[in-house]
């Protein structure tokens, strides 16, 4: 369907105030890009939830990465964006600067080949992400296992989406599902959830995609029960990815796990197996319980829930802003409040 | 003397003022840029033209040194040439200092050096004067190339970035974003292989072209670091208006539009180093597009968007959707998106 068709089923919404959740840093960003806003009716309002893997990263984590790189002698491997999160005491820039080694890589398997070729050097990559990155962190795992690099660790602070769902259900009429998470895991779990009374519609990335997602939602809201809707079918198979759900599931395990600003989400998070321990920096570091110091102004964790917009906390815009990010919702081009302010708020 | 009695590596030696200097200039720089002013004496001793004359600098300091589509020599020439044509200026004079590693390739200095003279004699400048320092190992990457350049103003013209007036038409000379997408993509280890080339050339013709039918353009800039979202943003300063662009008439590579897709870029904010942002009243647009597609450079050249007195200070972009947002302004560095 064109776009111009699927903006009038959009606005033919005359039912009561609709509330949809993309959970999905790109689609932040990219409802923000194309101003899809600016085409829905009043009655239906777009939140942006805990989609941003940085984002959700909490305090402690960047402490304990920072730990590793300042006294245990760690070379850091970590996606660029997660530089510039604030930790307690500072970010991994800052550790940078006071000497510690932290090398930016674009793929947990980059990191395992530094440590192929730095046998000398202790390398962690900073195992962050959902479904869509969790499987390449067990690959370059099972590439250290096969190479015999006994000098490759991950820290990992993976998390998977369905708990999250769940827990925001209250805030939320539809999710937006994100459609390379469905890609990896398949639509089991959203159908299950519609079952539980939380509807949603998996979409892809483009704006036709966008749209016909937001059409397809205020379609079947009329009908007035919970629903699961694939609109990006063109990626998206009910079965979803057999080998990277299966590589997940040898190497890691569900655990409870703490969320940026939304608090510790039971079996959220995925973490080494015991029997993988030699590449889990955690216990091969013996590194202790951190509890990280948040900064109190910082109000990421109502915007992760949809609860206030980022230019309703007071830091965004003034305290922090991308340049010196307060909060990690500032720090990605995913993250809400670093749409919001790019695209300066409405026009 | 050719080359191959310097040896194959630069020295210290080629460096120190002495007899291997005078060698590395004779056989590498003099054989290339040979012109009546590119004398030994201290100084080029030039005619000075009639009437205004331009003048502008710019280091290069290009890694990979070498890229599809040109290599930093290429890139030194072209950058000062454009940076003239932009202000309406024939480029007279260049000169150029060298910093080279010790260790850098004697080859690869020739094939830069060629280039140099190529690219030069394209945009019918003279380079009249050069300096030539080596640096030890590590101290420079490669070799960084610095060029200055004087132009002559063309008469009656009177380009400026504060010039642009609402009701006026944003042309690009081309697609965009090219250069900083082979750079990146040669650089950055992505693992990404896509077939882009830079659009790394010199303008001076092309504007040479576009002034001959028309002398009433107010802006000509070229969109280099930064991009042309960021030339955009200079001008609605400058001038202090607004900037109305249209996302689907804004001509990008498509090769260029699924890399920066992969990585989560903007290709309005990717360097070019063959691209134009022409501002012009519109009844001077059909001429100036009409010389633009006739000029080997500039083939698919656009008119993207508008100059209006609303939203001073911003650029205002017309998603694909129809949407009105404002083009995001990009901060500091390039990082992938990780999701």
């Amino acid at each position: 369907m064109k776009n111009e068709e699927l903006i009038d089923i959009i606005k033919s919404y005359d039912g009561p105030k609709l509330r949809i959740m993309e959970v999905c840093g790109t689609h932040t960003h990219e409802i923000f890009r194309l101003g899809i806003r600016q085409v829905l009716p009043d009655n239906i309002e777009l939140i942006s939830g805990p989609g941003c893997p940085v984002c959700v990263t909490p305090v402690a984590f960047i402490d304990e990465a920072i730990m590793l790189a300042l006294e245990k002698g760690c070379t850091v491997c970590t996606f660029g964006d997660l530089i510039r999160v604030p930790g307690s005491e500072m970010s991994l820039a800052g550790a940078r600067a006071q000497g510690g080694k932290i090398d930016i890589v674009y793929s947990p398997m980059d990191a395992e080949s530094y440590a192929a070729a730095h046998r000398d050097e202790q390398v962690v990559f900073l195992s962050v992400g959902f479904e869509t990155t969790t499987p390449a962190s067990c690959i370059a795992v099972s590439m250290a296992e096969k190479d015999g690099i006994d000098n490759f660790s991950l820290l990992t602070a993976n998390k998977t989406m369905p708990k999250a769902y769940e827990m925001l259900k209250d805030y939320v009429d539809v999710y937006l599902y994100p459609g390379h998470v469905n890609a990896i895991m398949g639509n089991s779990e959203c159908i299950e959830l519609a079952k539980r009374g939380v509807s949603g519609v998996v979409s892809g990335f483009t704006a036709n995609e966008i749209l016909s997602a937001l059409a397809a939602a205020v379609i079947k809201v009329r009908e007035g029960k919970p629903f699961f809707v694939n609109a990006y079918p063109r990626v998206v198979t009910d079965e979803g990815s057999p080998a990277a759900k299966s590589i997940m599931n040898k190497y890691m395990e569900a655990y409870d796990c703490e969320w940026r600003g939304l608090g510790i989400i039971p079996g959220s998070g995925r973490r080494l197996k015991d029997e993988y321990a030699a590449y889990d920096a955690r216990k091969k570091y013996a590194l202790p319980k951190i509890s990280g110091k948040v900064n109190k102004a910082c109000r990421c964790g109502e915007v992760l829930q949809g609860l206030i917009k980022p230019s309703d906390c007071p830091c965004f815009g003034t305290a922090c802003v991308p340049t010196h990010p307060v909060g990690a919702c500032m720090v990605s081009g995913e993250g809400a409040c670093s749409a919001y302010y790019q695209y300066g708020g409405e026009l | 003397m050719n080359i191959e009695n310097l040896g194959k590596t630069v020295t210290l030696a080629h460096g120190a003022g002495g007899r291997q200097t005078s060698e590395l200039i004779d056989s590498v720089f003099k054989a290339h840029f040979t012109n009546p002013y590119f004398t030994a004496d201290d100084a080029a001793v030039l005619e000075a033209p009639k009437g205004r004359i331009a003048m502008t600098t710019d280091g290069f300091i290009v890694s990979p040194q070498f890229f599809p589509g040109g290599n930093i020599g290429k890139l030194s020439i072209c950058g000062t040439v454009n940076d003239l044509a932009c202000m309406g200026a024939e480029p007279l004079y260049l000169s150029c200092a060298f910093v080279i590693e010790e260790g850098f390739p004697m080859d690869k200095l020739e094939e830069i050096a060629s280039a140099m003279e190529l690219t030069a004699k394209e945009a019918g400048v003279k380079i009249v004067s050069g300096d030539t320092k080596v640096a030890g190992r590590g101290q420079v990457d490669g070799v960084f190339i610095t060029t200055t350049g004087v132009g002559r103003i063309l008469e009656g013209v009177n380009t400026s970035g504060a010039l642009a007036k609402p009701g006026d038409v944003v042309i690009v000379s081309g697609d965009v974003g090219r250069h900083g997408c082979t750079i990146m993509l040669q650089r950055e280890d992505f693992g990404i292989e896509a077939d882009v080339t830079s659009d790394c050339a010199p303008l001076w013709n092309t504007v040479k072209a576009m002034l001959e039918v028309s002398k009433d353009i107010h802006v000509i800039r070229d969109a280099t670091r930064g991009g042309v979202g960021t030339v955009l943003y200079e001008i609605t300063g400058q001038s202090n208006v607004g900037i109305h662009i249209k996302a689907t008439d804004i001509p990008v590579d498509p090769k260029v539009k699924g890399v920066c897709g992969m990585l989560g870029l903007e290709p309005l904010y990717l360097a070019c180093e063959g691209r134009l942002v022409i501002i012009a009243p519109e009844s001077e647009s059909e001429k100036i597009l009409g010389v633009l597609r006739s000029m080997p450079y500039s083939g698919n050249a656009a008119v993207i968007g508008r100059v209006t007195e609303d939203h001073p200070g911003r650029v205002i972009m017309e998603t694909e959707i129809g949407s009105e947002t404002i083009l995001s302004q990009p901060g500091g560095e390039l990082l992938p998106r990780i999701c």
